[in-house]
């Protein structure tokens, strides 16, 4: 996959509005069984993005094809791999939170969730994005201190 | 209320909190406290590295990028912008991955980001998150002429 592949960023945008209204009722419904059920679906779906990319997805086939031809062109592309990390992140929170509701740690799930429900609002609302923020912090954190250039 | 209506508030409640605050402080320049006045002046920030010769006669702006990074290209329009049209100031771009030494001195944790030094490569002042002209143009007025 290239490096540089560009997105229409208000496609995450829209896939993170979506999320954000499922995340939702998973928490109104939870720890009901129907909650782990849309939980579930959320995590295949943040699957999808993370391991087949973020423009390979069912909601990103709906705003190219439903909400795109609606607006004008967007005044910038962005690249597609922060929003793909991003996806891996909310894959991580939903697999948490169906950990805890799955085993009857209700509070676990609850935060876990929640907490992907920030993420997704965050995204949606101000176009923040996670993956982004993260990756300098994360290579800091992971590179060798040995690693010296000048 | 169930416990999980208060879950849907609370993160609606962080969410417009931190998006808001993001709102107001990406790109505002922090002035950096300067030392004390009777220790010596601190060495350049850029002592030691590449871009040691590259400091503007009266400022400059030290861009902090990484790949995949949307604001970091428009902040170096912004700055490369103001460099070119203000005499002695000079834009330095640092690719923040392949330079995480400096990374961790100068303590970045975010991309862009942005240090504004005056002509000996004494940090005056910083902006995280991408940078804004009026921002960057105050902070460059601000720059002290002397010593």
């Amino acid at each position: 996959m290239s490096q540089l592949e560009q997105i229409d960023p208000r496609g995450p945008q829209f896939t993170a509005g979506i999320t954000a209204v499922v995340l939702a009722a998973v928490l109104l419904t939870a720890p009901d069984p129907l909650a782990v059920g849309i939980l579930a679906a959320q995590a295949v779906l943040f699957a999808w993005g993370a391991f087949a990319g973020v423009q390979h997805t069912p909601l990103a086939w709906v705003f190219r094809t439903l909400v795109r031809p609606r607006l004008e062109a967007p005044s910038e592309l962005e690249d597609a791999a922060p929003p793909r990390f991003a996806q891996g992140v909310g894959l991580g929170f939903a697999v948490v939170g169906l950990i805890g509701f799955a085993t009857g740690l209700d509070a676990l799930g609850f935060v876990a969730v929640g907490l992907a429900l920030v993420a997704a609002l965050l995204n949606a609302v101000f176009r923040f994005c996670l993956g982004c923020e993260m990756y300098l912090i994360l290579k800091r954190l992971t590179a060798p201190k040995t690693l010296t250039t000048s | 209320m169930s416990t999980g209506a208060w879950f849907v508030i609370g993160a609606v409640v962080l969410a417009l909190a931190f998006g808001a605050y993001r709102a107001r402080t990406d790109g505002h320049v922090r002035r950096t406290p300067p030392s004390a006045p009777s220790a010596e002046r601190p060495a350049s920030v850029l002592a030691g590295t590449p871009w040691e010769q590259d400091l503007g006669e009266r400022a400059t702006l030290l861009q902090f990028s990484s790949a995949f990074c949307a604001p970091c290209r428009t902040t170096r329009a912004v700055l490369s912008d103001v460099a070119a049209t203000t005499d002695g100031v000079r834009h330095v771009e640092v690719d923040a991955e392949q330079h995480l030494d400096v990374v961790r001195r100068l303590g970045i944790l975010r991309t862009p980001t942005t240090l504004v030094l005056d002509r000996h490569g004494v940090e005056i002042g910083r902006a995280a998150g991408a940078a804004r002209r009026d921002q960057v143009v105050a902070a460059l007025a601000a720059v002290p002429e002397s010593a």
